[in-house]
């Protein structure tokens, strides 16, 4: 097996584990929580409303704007982690198939991996509230994917040619 | 031209000796996985159909019904009203989330389903053993989406737990389950690499990368531009809306509350009827990015299967054609129901109906070659 296709099968079957992970970990000691955090934050911010306590009712809504704001992050950190990971193997699998040199091969399988690692992490932090770090992280995470998947694309192409 | 494709041209008389029913050896954990895997990703499919037809849209009703009931009840001090609107609020998007994991989980199992067939030549245990694993994995893949469904009836009924219900306890037995069946794999597969490394460099003997046929090819490079094609969507979605939505969204719930408050009923009817527009264009939206790179996926997958889907070439085309068709078109009609509507609606049921018989038809294909062929000891 050439290492492009080894790196993208094992890497994409431990990314899925991990996301897979998370997942359990997540809906077992975080998911639940988090809705019922949502949905309290939402009704105490109508239910202060109606008490005509404006302040408190602004303060429950924004709450619920930040609790959102992580509930579908961590969601998205999670599908995103098991979704590249699956792609991953796909393309490892298919990954002879690639008309390319070597070394491009091996670079696209490398921009693939960090990418697929480093964009649902990059949205994951952004929970953290760390400025634009973590955005600029799931940026580049998702264009070194992009780059990944033009080449693979033009290496399919170019063999079916 | 290859053993295995020589099976496929020129099959063997299922009647000779060395196709006997005696003969046919028990099905092996890649074919379980295979029709196991097709079967969870159509099952998957047709939830989804249902649900887009008969609980989508009437649950968002359901939902603005609620909210403008709590904007009401804000106007009219009645906190209590309030609460219950958002009680059955929690309700509705229960029911709707849970629909929507498993329906969405089934489909994911189904594409690792394929993915860990493909794999099976490279997993170094028994046959026996690999064959546990594939059952164990296609239990868990049905417990943890119909434990997920099961959820929005079984509430916290009988539960041992205060927040965790025993359809949420099933449900994650089952991911438990796929996860462990995952993790053993992945150890079978890191040992086989090591054999193949210390033998020699020879591919596994049955490589699933043989096939250089046209819809093997047309579905590798189609799978590969839909992809292509989610990734930008979603890309352009998160830099230009994501932010956007989420600000308008908690703007908007603000505004309900602040306008009932003062008595202004019709601008929180407004604020109402924009924040149910704001939650179709963010599900529209989402819908067709999941949509695309799935069904992406879903070619590149089957592009792998199409030697031992059992038909002749000119209706292996013509399936290959119907699948990738039905998979761009879903999510490009799924984004123009924001301009055309229902129009847009019924066009992207038919695209999905137009994957799902491309896949019923590869299914009944496989099902067919794994029947008359197995004897042969090889592929499936």
């Amino acid at each position: 097996m050439i290492r492009p296709r080894k790196l993208l099968i094992t890497g994409g079957l431990a990314l899925a584990a991990w996301g897979m992970g998370y997942g359990i970990y997540y809906a077992v000691f975080v998911e639940h929580q988090t809705l019922d955090g949502l949905g309290g934050a939402l009704a105490t911010g109508f239910i202060r409303a109606a008490e005509r306590q404006m302040p408190e009712s602004q303060a429950a809504l924004a709450d619920a704007a930040v609790r959102n704001f992580v509930y579908v992050r961590q969601v998205d950190a999670h599908g995103h982690w098991i979704g590249l990971g699956l792609l991953l193997v796909i393309l490892g699998i298919a990954f002879d198939r690639v008309a390319l040199e070597p070394r491009s091969r091996s670079l696209l399988a490398l921009a693939l991996i960090s990418g697929s690692v480093l964009f649902p992490l990059g949205v994951l932090l952004e929970t953290t509230g760390r400025g634009h770090g973590p955005e600029a992280l799931a940026a580049g995470g998702s264009a070194l994917i992009i780059v990944g998947l033009c080449g693979a694309a033009a290496g399919f192409a170019r063999a079916n040619r | 031209m290859s053993a295995r494709e020589d099976a496929i041209h020129h099959p063997p008389d299922p009647r000779t000796p060395g196709a006997s029913a005696q003969d046919i050896p028990p099905p092996n954990a890649r074919r379980l996985l295979v029709i196991g895997g097709l079967a969870l990703i159509l099952a998957g499919m047709i939830l989804g159909d249902i649900f887009a037809a008969f609980l989508l849209h009437p649950n968002a009703d359901r939902i603005g019904a609620a909210l403008l009931s709590a904007t009401d009840a804000v106007r009219a001090q009645d906190p209590d009203s309030a609460r219950a609107a958002f009680r059955n609020i929690g309700g509705y998007l229960e029911n709707r989330g849970t629909k929507v994991d498993a329906h969405a989980h089934m489909i994911s199992f189904g594409y690792l389903a394929l993915l860990l067939a493909l794999l099976e030549p490279l997993v170094a245990f028994s046959e026996q053993r690999k064959k546990l694993l594939a059952q164990l994995f296609l239990l868990g893949a049905t417990v943890l989406p119909a434990g997920v469904f099961l959820i929005h009836y079984v509430g916290l009924t009988g539960s041992p737990l205060r927040a965790i219900g025993w359809a949420s306890i099933l449900a994650d037995f089952g991911g438990a389950l796929v996860l462990s069946v995952c993790v053993a794999e992945l150890i079978g597969i890191c040992r086989g690499l090591r054999r193949l490394g210390q033998q020699s460099q020879t591919p596994p003997p049955d490589d699933p990368v043989c096939d250089r046929s046209w819809a093997s090819r047309v579905l590798l490079s189609g799978g590969t531009l839909l992809i292509l094609l989610g990734f930008l969507h979603g890309t352009y979605y998160a830099a230009a809306n994501l932010y956007g939505f989420e600000a308008r969204d908690s703007e908007l719930l603000s505004r309900m509350a602040t306008s009932a408050a003062s008595g202004e009923l019709p601008a929180a009817n407004q604020a109402v009827s924009d924040y149910g527009r704001l939650q179709g264009v963010k599900a529209v939206n989402i819908a067709a990015h999941a949509h695309v790179i799935e069904f992406g996926i879903l070619a590149i997958l089957v592009a792998f299967f199409q030697p031992y889907v059992f038909y002749q070439e000119k209706w292996k085309r013509i399936w290959v054609v119907t699948l990738l068709v039905g998979s761009l078109g879903l999510p490009v009609c799924v984004l123009s129901e924001l301009r055309f509507g229902l129009l847009a609606g019924g066009l992207a049921d038919v695209a999905g109906l137009l994957v799902m018989i491309a896949l019923f038809a590869m299914l009944v294909g496989v099902s067919g070659y794994t029947g008359k062929f197995r004897a042969l000891g090889g592929g499936l």
